[in-house]
């Protein structure tokens, strides 16, 4: 028999607790939203328009991504009302 | 109790053709969603569902799709729903739905389909031949061939037991040989409703698989990261080599209720004293076995060798029944471009070596309707009987294109 090492069941099924589901995605970007707390009106848009889902609230008054999984797409920035997010190249974060 | 009475309640022989049977069985295990669009030669099935949706004799979802990849589509999502499907198609159909053949069987649906064999695309041909059998034999589907009409009817019914088994989980594809079979009307015992439910009712006791559903957290097929894509196609490969003795099983369980077995993995006939041996598979085994019977009388010791599950390829039984056998000929009624021989004379020249010194060569032959008449399958079993007594025999023959087997083909193509 095989083992279950990634999946516990015998088809290709996984649940959100899976680790096949809980991939490092944030690694391959090579661009990161940046948001300015201050021009953020807390309108939501990031969240809604983010393909992967990675938007989270803080504080009740703006939004962050979550940076392991955020593959860096750039659609939070693009959507943004106030251009509140801008997209920095990844390299400078690493020096 | 009258006759009047027993016609009712008793299995009930009918005159039908191989389509009409295809269309029954699907009906006698009750599924859930039914996908189809027609194409010939299998048009006859997806009429005949109508008429019984039509006329409330089958209680499922019909979804008359634009093509045949929705169809997939449909009773593959259906199937991962945890519902029972069936489709069925044909050549064409069956290779614009290659895409969705191959997320069914790795998503593990058990969906049961029927391919009405027919020649694939390339050369428009509205003719016989199991080359689409032969494009999607790597999909990862079990795949089953019936001879007769009943054992078409049989097989659709046996189907659903392996591919919705918990220990088996993959898609079944039964073929069957258009124009001949799908056309062709024969006699078939039409099991009663009340058996068939009994037949499957195994699967109700076993665990429930996994299925989707609304609001859960689930997701199927899309994992294939990491070291995933190994589990998963290892889990498939296994479950594959499981369903050889399964497939035994459920023939001998079939047997038990209905009074009828057509073997497991291979039907044998007349093979226990043969010397030489003609390995075949669907419609041309009638013949082959017809003609069997005449050289038998004039004591030529030859067998057939019938394959009913190609998919996965029934290397054990069939080293097991063809051991020590003097010559061999594997009839294919379809081509393995890129090797000189049919598609399962390739595959069994793998096992050439277990065999212990049988010599084999390769008959194509009934491809595009040509007539695997009773005279090619004579000349097949003279040829074998040839090889056995140590003459030279050609390693391929097209036995209803002589030119092929011209001794200057042999400069030319090599074959």
């Amino acid at each position: 028999m095989s083992s279950n090492k990634f999946l516990k069941y015998e088809g290709p099924w996984s649940d959100a607790n899976d680790p096949l589901m809980c991939s490092d995605t944030g690694s391959w970007r090579t661009k990161r939203p940046v948001v300015d707390k201050e021009k953020c009106i807390f309108c939501g848009f990031c969240a809604l328009y983010c393909p992967i889902q990675v938007m989270e609230m803080v504080e009740n008054s703006h939004f962050l991504p979550d940076l392991g999984f955020c593959k860096g797409c750039g659609i939070c920035a693009k959507e943004c009302p106030k251009d509140a997010i801008s997209m920095k190249p990844e390299g400078d974060f690493q020096k | 109790m009258n006759t009047k009475e027993k016609a009712k309640t008793g299995p009930q022989i009918k005159v039908m053709t191989g389509n009409a049977a295809a269309a029954i069985a699907s009906k006698l295990v009750r599924p859930d969603v039914v996908a189809a669009y027609p194409i010939t030669p299998q048009t006859e099935i997806i009429e005949q569902i109508s008429k019984f949706h039509a006329n409330g004799e089958m209680d499922c979802e019909l979804i008359t799709v634009e093509g045949e990849n929705s169809a997939m589509n449909a009773v593959m999502a259906a199937s991962l729903a945890g519902g029972r499907v069936f489709t069925a198609s044909s050549s064409w159909g069956l290779v614009f739905m290659y895409d969705a053949i191959l997320a069914t069987a790795g998503a593990r649906a058990p969906v049961v389909m029927v391919n009405v064999n027919r020649e694939t695309p390339g050369i428009i041909a509205v003719s016989c031949g199991q080359q689409d059998m032969i494009s999607t034999r790597d999909a990862g589907w079990i795949f089953l061939i019936a001879e007769t009409c009943q054992e078409v009817l049989d097989v659709v019914i046996q189907a659903y037991r392996l591919a919705e088994d918990y220990d088996i989980q993959v898609p079944v594809m039964v073929h069957y040989d258009g124009f001949y079979l799908s056309y062709l009307s024969e006699v078939v015992d039409v099991p009663l409703q009340e058996d068939v439910d009994k037949f499957l009712s195994v699967l109700k006791d076993q665990p429930e698989r996994t299925k989707l559903v609304p609001g859960g957290r689930l997701g199927c097929g899309t994992h294939g990261i990491l070291g995933g894509y190994l589990e998963l196609r290892h889990k498939h490969m296994s479950a594959m080599e499981r369903s050889k003795a399964k497939f035994e099983e459920i023939d001998k369980e079939f047997e038990a209720i209905f009074g009828r077995s057509h073997g497991g993995q291979i039907e044998k006939y007349r093979m226990d004293d043969a010397d030489v041996v003609l390995v075949g598979s669907g419609s041309m085994c009638g013949t082959i076995k017809a003609v069997i019977d005449e050289k038998r009388e004039a004591g030529v010791k030859v067998g057939l060798l019938k394959i009913r599950m190609y998919r996965p390829f029934p290397s054990e039984v069939m080293v097991e029944a063809l051991k020590g056998k003097k010559a061999i000929g594997v009839v294919d009624r379809s081509l393995c471009f890129g090797f000189k021989g049919g598609p399962i004379y390739t595959e069994l020249k793998a096992f050439e070596t277990q065999l212990g010194g049988s010599k084999m060569v390769s008959f194509i032959d009934g491809i595009a309707n040509t007539d695997i008449t009773q005279a090619n399958v004579e000349q097949m079993i003279d040829a074998i009987c040839d090889l056995a007594a140590g003459k030279d025999v050609r390693e391929v023959t097209w036995v209803s294109y002589p030119e092929a087997n011209e001794p200057d083909s042999e400069k030319t193509g090599g074959l």
